[in-house]
């Protein structure tokens, strides 16, 4: 049996002793503490200075990004973004915060709420966080996000609220915890940027098989 | 993949010669080491991180069974299985068995070193399952029929044109020679196949015993819809890379994508916990770990312990000048460079590999970038002292060490020698202070002059300063 084969020689290798209590207390101990390492200073700024961090290292990290005042915008902004950039349909994760958007707007943009398909031109999601340490993302799954929409579609739209920009990806880790109650999403997106690639002679070139353009929608207030 | 390691000599002196390999080689060592020194400039807590990874891996290794116990507990309470695979044989049987278990024609493929070093593509294609490799540098070398020569840029050794033959014969259409229109047709070119594809393999940077979570780290999104589309993702992965919590695998994340690639942050890191949960839309409704083993839990408790602590960020081979000049494909299997000549002798044996430790100038580079401080030329020592107690070195190298040693145990004879040595060489360089032939030498002075002896002698310095 490969399993048995495996720990014993990793057990011999360590000379565990026969009573392994120490060991297990230890690992114990470490899982529940759930201990932060060092965390740089860059991440532990106060609010207004983290909010211009998250922009700068999203703006290094070639995503697009869009300041709004108050939530009444979103639409408005959206559809002459759409408008500008040649964008005609548009499908949508159906959490509650794309799903209250009143799209009465000039209704030239076509909304869809499913899975993203290959030729798929554009998806809108929201975030669930941003990590000002680089200008990072974060999305999980569930029954109103798939995880599609996230891969596939030629560019990325989010919807970020200002007020839930943390510094270090440790408060992102906690805040996770706090909303799906200990319980891991199946997957956890952290985005930083659109996709790129330099596998060909070191040089980048941003579109390998991800989003080519990620645009976050930065909403103030609230 | 057939071992060439013990071909290596050859392989360098084919490699010093070839002046496309020379010229691809020209750009990693113009970006990866700089990009790296800014990255690292602009956090300046780096060091401190590398030290509390070092001892965080330490840790672990220490209570790596116990860890991976919790790890299996968590894959399973979130849907998925473990499968443990000692050998590289028993993962290639279980990844096919799960494949055929699925009825699969076609499977995806994110970037994993792992995979390559189990040879699991001809053992697919062997039985009937056809593998398609998502990232960009490795779909490029499956066209090809090559294999990776460097960990993180897989076709670092290939220039555009190469790309361009490639394609073009694959894919039938004009040749360009324009990276941004080689990546659209490669990324046109692979969406069917990440539709219709039955399984999805990764690999993982990652595994975290808290959550039963695999992490991968990756810049294109290939690995993203390579496991998010298919019916079935199977993760292949090695036993040293379990961490216990979240905390603990962003202290790594901090310095995983500065050391490789010098960017502040990988572009998609992405956790997956099991599959596809009730009322998700999508996902994998099947998820398998398959960790492999492979030799790892021999270094457990050996003087290759510290081995165990990579992080496979590619920092050393990017940064160490035999890599720089005779590039990946030398070292003759699946990973090369400082970390590679401390693991091959490990996992195919040192009667195959001696030459790889030996293959140093040990000049220190690759412990001092190291993320993990992993003391590689050390390593490589004691790689160097198992092939001369097993009698493997060449009788060239032993005859050349018993003869030092018969020098080096009568000191006058050692410096009648010495200064006789000194004295020749001097005469030979002249004034230029360097000579371009040498006898018995000339493995050396082919490819670079031997600097002259200056000042004076250690022993003579020694006796004037009167100590």
């Amino acid at each position: 049996m490969s399993k048995a084969d495996i720990f014993n020689r990793i057990r011999g290798g360590l000379h565990v002793p026969s009573d392994d209590s120490a060991r297990r207390a230890a690992v114990k101990a470490r899982l529940d503490a759930r201990q932060r390492n060092l965390i740089p200073q860059r991440a532990q700024l106060p609010e207004n200075e983290r909010l211009r961090l998250f922009i700068d290292m999203a703006d290094e990290a070639a995503a697009e990004l869009i300041e709004l005042h108050s939530a009444a915008e979103l639409v408005g902004t959206i559809e002459n973004w759409a408008q500008e950039n040649g964008i005609a349909h548009l499908v949508t994760a159906s959490d509650e915060q794309i799903k209250s958007l009143d799209w009465s707007g000039n209704g030239t943009l076509v909304l869809e709420e499913r899975v993203a398909q290959v030729g798929d031109e554009a998806s809108l999601t929201s975030a669930f966080c941003g990590i000002a340490e680089t200008g990072t993302l974060m999305l999980y799954s569930g029954q109103e996000s798939p995880t599609t929409l996230n891969f596939l579609p030629d560019t990325h739209l989010v919807v970020l609220r200002a007020s839930t920009i943390v510094g270090p990806y440790e408060d992102a880790w906690q805040m996770l915890r706090q909303a799906t109650d200990g319980s891991m999403p199946r997957t956890v997106n952290l985005i930083t940027g659109p996709s790129r690639s330099a596998d060909i002679e070191q040089k980048l070139q941003m579109g390998a098989h991800g989003p080519r353009r990620l645009v976050i929608f930065l909403l103030h207030g609230e | 993949m057939q071992i060439k390691s013990p071909e290596f000599k050859q392989n360098a002196r084919i490699a010093l010669q070839d002046a496309n390999l020379q010229r691809a080689l020209g750009n990693l060592k113009a970006g990866f080491p700089q990009k790296r020194a800014a990255a690292v400039a602009r956090l300046p807590e780096f060091d401190q991180l590398r030290d509390e990874a070092r001892d965080l891996k330490n840790h672990i290794l220490e209570h790596l069974d116990l860890y991976l116990e919790e790890f299996e507990k968590n894959v399973v309470a979130n849907g998925g299985t473990v499968h443990w695979c000692r050998t590289a044989e028993d993962a290639r049987k279980k990844i096919l068995e799960i494949c055929k278990d699925q009825d699969a024609k076609t499977v995806t493929k994110g970037k994993s070193m792992v995979t390559e070093e189990i040879d699991l593509n001809d053992y697919l294609e062997k039985n009937g399952v056809t593998p398609v490799e998502t990232d960009l540098g490795e779909y490029i070398l499956q066209l090809r029929k090559d294999h990776p020569s460097h960990i993180i840029a897989p076709a670092i050794h290939l220039n555009i044109e190469d790309v361009a033959d490639a394609f073009h014969e694959h894919h039938k259409r004009p040749k360009s020679n324009d990276p941004a229109h080689l990546m659209r047709e490669a990324r046109e070119m692979l969406r069917k196949h990440f539709v219709a594809a039955d399984v999805g393999i990764t690999g993982a940077n990652f595994l975290v015993a808290e959550t039963g979570s695999t992490i991968i780290c990756t810049n294109e999104g290939n690995g993203d819809l390579t496991q998010t589309l298919p019916k079935t993702h199977i993760v292949v992965s090695s036993i040293e890379k379990l961490v216990p919590t979240l905390e603990d695998m962003t202290l790594f994340l901090r310095l995983l994508a500065r050391s490789a690639t010098g960017q502040e942050f990988t572009v998609y890191n992405t956790l997956s916990s099991g599959p596809r949960r009730p009322g998700d839309q999508d996902g994998p409704e099947n998820f398998h770990v398959v960790l492999v083993d492979n030799g790892r839990s021999d270094m457990v408790g050996s003087e290759f312990q510290e081995m165990l602590r990579c992080i496979r960020c590619s920092a050393c081979m990017n940064h160490c000048p035999v890599y720089g000049a005779v590039g990946g494909h030398s070292y003759g299997w699946v990973y090369p460079g400082p970390m590679g000549s401390v693991l091959t002798p490990q996992m195919v044996g040192i009667e195959n590999a001696g030459l790889l430790p030996n293959a140093s100038t040990f000049c220190g580079k690759c412990e001092e970038v190291c993320p993990v401080r992993i003391p590689l030329p050390k390593l490589m020592r004691h790689w160097r002292d198992k092939e001369y107690e097993k009698h493997l070195s060449p009788t060239s190298v032993r005859s050349g060490l018993a003869l030092w040693s018969f020098f080096a145990t009568r000191p006058k004879l050692y410096r009648l020698f010495a200064s006789v040595g000194n004295r020749f060489l001097r005469f030979k360089a002249g004034k230029k202070g360097r000579t371009s032939k040498l006898p018995l030498a000339s493995a050396w002075t082919d490819h670079r002059d031997m600097p002259a002896p200056s000042g004076k002698t250690f022993m003579q310095q020694w006796k004037e300063q009167n100590r």
